[in-house]
């Protein structure tokens, strides 16, 4: 009785957390991995397993070495690993992706000081070591059941300019050549659309940047708008990676103002460049900018007067 | 006209005792009256020790114009009027009454004459009435206004906070009472139009005020979504009129008032029957309470009393919370006493006392999207995490109702509120400080400038 607890109020919380946050994510990852795997083999399960365990050990040995407290429990270590793992070809050698998980973990997170406090996606940032290191691996999209089909060895977008409709199912399915998690629309639309209605993202990111893609590919090259969506890794960076709370803006318009931009890098990247990684660059390019474009269109307090 | 509802969260209603009917107290052995249950000065005590006082007697006269009085909430004789520290750290006098048992209703209570607007005024002022939903602002005080300035009176039967249904119980038990405060802001505010804000977690209330209301002009019962804090003020004036009070500004500048429904039935009970402000409806409620209900408290009744008479605890309590678990205060211990502004006392067990602790933030911005009045808590947070006076005055600290909406909605479960509310000291110190350094600086000025002359 003598033991009461005082505090600042609010007295409740919602039961929303992190962690149900993060949780949320990887289940909506669940319907990409499982396309990967009837696509690709068992290997797509065993290189995601492996790449979630190497960066929440990455995470866990980090933060015990440094003697602070461990915070694997938020399972954001895990959404990165599956989303590394998910940015390669199933090809890819198991320590070339353990090295990529090293660097997404090490190097764009702890770094900087954990979760909340990097400023690129650190999926891409190890998708990123993983190209300039091992550039012939990660370009390996060898699709196992097919041989002489346009599909079969190089990516849609590599072959862009002769794809027509016919090939739209194929494209829809995934049942072509990629990195693994990139290839199913249907499977990314369908994380997409439970992450919109758990609440976890809005669409505003996804929209635009896939509206934008659309736009500009067609002013730039020509490209057919919904071919340049289903194409390459659009559908996967943008409902996935784009929409990382910690390197994306905080506020809605924020947010249409960065998926417009990404759309715009990577059709640019993609029309007039020579990589293949529109979206990879896009997305970092644009988590440079989150500060400015945060301070751009910060909200307007209802009755607030206007600085002198 | 269609209004865009302003943010919120979505909180658990736990409004369980919304069907038990208020039921009065026994006078307790003593209670403890602090003079300082308003925004303002506190009262001034105008009996001393000895006295006998009855049940409605004046004990403390308004210690100013912003100032309310206080009238004995019990029968009795007065032991002493002490100084003591209250929960929030205030000291003030508090006069103790020692009970007699008989709750014998003093000769002093007589409805008052009321004519005119001034009258009227005069007896708000008497009722001892302050802003019952908290705010504890001086009900006259903010009443008299030039009336044709008065467009819109918005009479808030929201009841946003979880557990609490003392509002409700009023709105539901005391509706004819109502409807005559309905009726004199009416007279003496005759171009105003008065929207009855309820949250639609109450349809009985809705469907009772709307039967008695019923082919009453310039009266509209509003039914509100459940989107907490539909009763903040700016919030409620916003969501039933359209309008905005801008910063540094009052309802009435925007030509509306804000009263809250067991504000307005002590109001007409005190014009009606002349006894002033003595007693409160308070929902005692948590996971610690054996008997979860409705109690009508005498002031300065201690929360001990008051949970001792419902049945006591079931489970030992490890947080109590004087009024609602958004807003409410957590009070270290079980003497403090019931006050014109109480409207609960929630007693949680362990399970529901301790907050979970906060994690690093994730830059969600649910915050964001939750503030009802558009800040950034985030960025206000990280403005005070670096001591950024400058930031703080542009993100509009000032502005912070602490209603809790950021903090509630957190998934990395920071402490915004509590950030909020030392960023506000800091800030204060900081002008302060600046203040003074100008004036130094003129001061020096001024010096020189007369040595010069001289």
């Amino acid at each position: 009785m003598d033991k009461l607890l005082v505090g600042v109020s609010p007295h409740i919380r919602a039961t929303c957390s992190t962690r149900t946050i993060m949780r949320d994510v990887v289940i909506a990852l669940m319907p990409a991995l499982i396309a990967a795997i009837l696509l690709y083999g068992w290997r797509a399960l065993l290189l995601t397993a492996v790449s979630a365990v190497a960066c929440v050990l990455c995470e866990y040995l980090w933060e015990k070495l440094l003697h602070r407290p461990v915070t694997i429990g938020d399972l954001s270590a895990v959404v990165t690993g599956v989303l590394l793992a998910l940015n390669v070809p199933v090809s890819m050698p198991i320590w070339q992706l353990v090295i990529g998980d090293m660097a997404a973990i090490l190097l764009a997170k702890m770094l900087f000081g954990g979760l909340g406090c990097n400023f690129m996606n650190p999926a891409l940032v190890g998708r990123i070591v993983l190209t300039f290191s091992f550039a012939s691996n990660i370009t390996d999209f060898s699709y196992p059941d097919k041989v002489a089909d346009a599909l079969s060895s190089a990516t849609p977008l590599g072959v862009m300019d002769g794809l027509d409709w016919s090939y739209f199912p194929d494209l829809f399915l995934g049942v072509h050549g990629g990195v693994m998690g990139e290839t199913c629309v249907l499977a990314l639309l369908l994380g997409g659309i439970y992450l919109v209605a758990r609440k976890v993202i809005k669409p505003t990111i996804p929209l635009c940047y896939m509206g934008s893609v659309a736009l500009f590919s067609w002013l730039f090259g020509g490209a057919q708008p919904l071919l340049s969506i289903f194409a390459g890794g659009v559908m996967l960076g943008s409902i996935f990676m784009a929409t990382d709370y910690v390197t994306s803006p905080f506020t809605n318009r924020g947010k249409a103002i960065f998926g417009i931009g990404c759309g715009l890098i990577t059709a640019a990247i993609r029309v007039f460049g020579n990589y293949a990684e529109g979206v990879t660059f896009s997305i970092l390019l644009m988590n440079l900018l989150v500060p400015y474009i945060n301070d751009l269109t910060q909200t307007k307090p209802l009755g607030g007067a206007v600085e002198k | 006209m269609s209004i865009r509802l302003l943010p919120g969260v979505r909180v658990p209603h736990r409004k369980h005792t919304a069907d038990c009917q208020p039921v009065r107290m026994p006078a307790p052995a003593t209670v403890k009256i602090p003079m300082s249950m308003n925004i303002g000065k506190p009262a001034v005590p105008v009996v001393k020790a000895g006295d006998t006082v009855k049940v409605g007697q004046l004990i403390a006269e308004a210690g100013g114009p912003v100032s309310s009085p206080v009238y004995a909430s019990v029968s009795g004789t007065v032991k002493k009027a002490e100084e003591a520290l209250l929960f929030h750290g205030g000291v003030c006098s508090v006069v103790v009454i020692e009970s007699d048992g008989e709750q014998t209703v003093s000769e002093d209570v007589a409805p008052p004459e009321v004519t005119d607007f001034a009258s009227f005024i005069s007896a708000v002022r008497q009722s001892g009435v302050v802003g019952l939903g908290g705010a504890g602002f001086p009900t006259a005080v903010k009443l008299n206004v030039d009336p044709e300035k008065v467009e819109f009176i918005c009479v808030n039967g929201a009841e946003c906070e979880p557990y609490i249904t003392a509002d409700t119980r009023t709105m539901l038990d005391d509706a004819e009472l109502l409807l005559d405060g309905f009726r004199l802001l009416q007279t003496y505010f005759p171009k105003a139009q008065l929207i009855i804000g309820i949250e639609n977690n109450k349809p009985a209330c809705i469907r009772r005020l709307k039967e008695v209301t019923q082919g009453l002009d310039r009266l509209e019962v509003r039914t509100l979504p459940s989107l907490y804090p539909q009763g903040g003020e700016k919030v409620l004036i916003h969501n039933t009129t359209g309008r905005i009070v801008p910063e540094g500004k009052l309802p009435i500048d925007v030509g509306c008032i804000v009263i809250n429904t067991s504000t307005l039935k002590t109001i007409a009970n005190y014009i009606k029957t002349g006894m002033p402000l003595v007693e409160k409806y308070v929902t005692v409620d948590g996971s610690a309470i054996a008997n979860p209900q409705n109690v009508i408290v005498p002031i300065g009744a201690s929360v001990q009393d008051v949970v001792d008479f419902t049945g006591g605890f079931k489970k030992e309590p490890r947080k109590i919370i004087l009024g609602g678990p958004m807003m409410g205060v957590a009070i270290p211990g079980t003497t403090e006493s019931v006050v014109k502004g109480t409207g609960a006392i929630l007693c949680f067990a362990e399970e529901d006392a301790a907050l979970p602790e906060p994690t690093a933030c994730i830059r969600c911005g649910r915050c964001i999207d939750a503030c009802p009045l558009k800040l950034m808590p985030v960025e206000l947070h990280n403005a005070y995490e670096r001591r950024d006076a400058p930031a703080l005055q542009k993100l509009k600290l000032n502005l912070c109702m602490e209603c809790g909406c950021c903090a509630f909605g957190c998934p990395a479960k920071i402490r915004l509120v509590e950030s909020h509310k030392l960023a506000k000291a800091f800030l204060n110190n900081y002008l302060k400080e600046q203040a003074a350094a100008a004036e130094r600086k003129a001061a020096k000025q001024a010096e020189k400038e007369a040595q010069t002359n001289g």
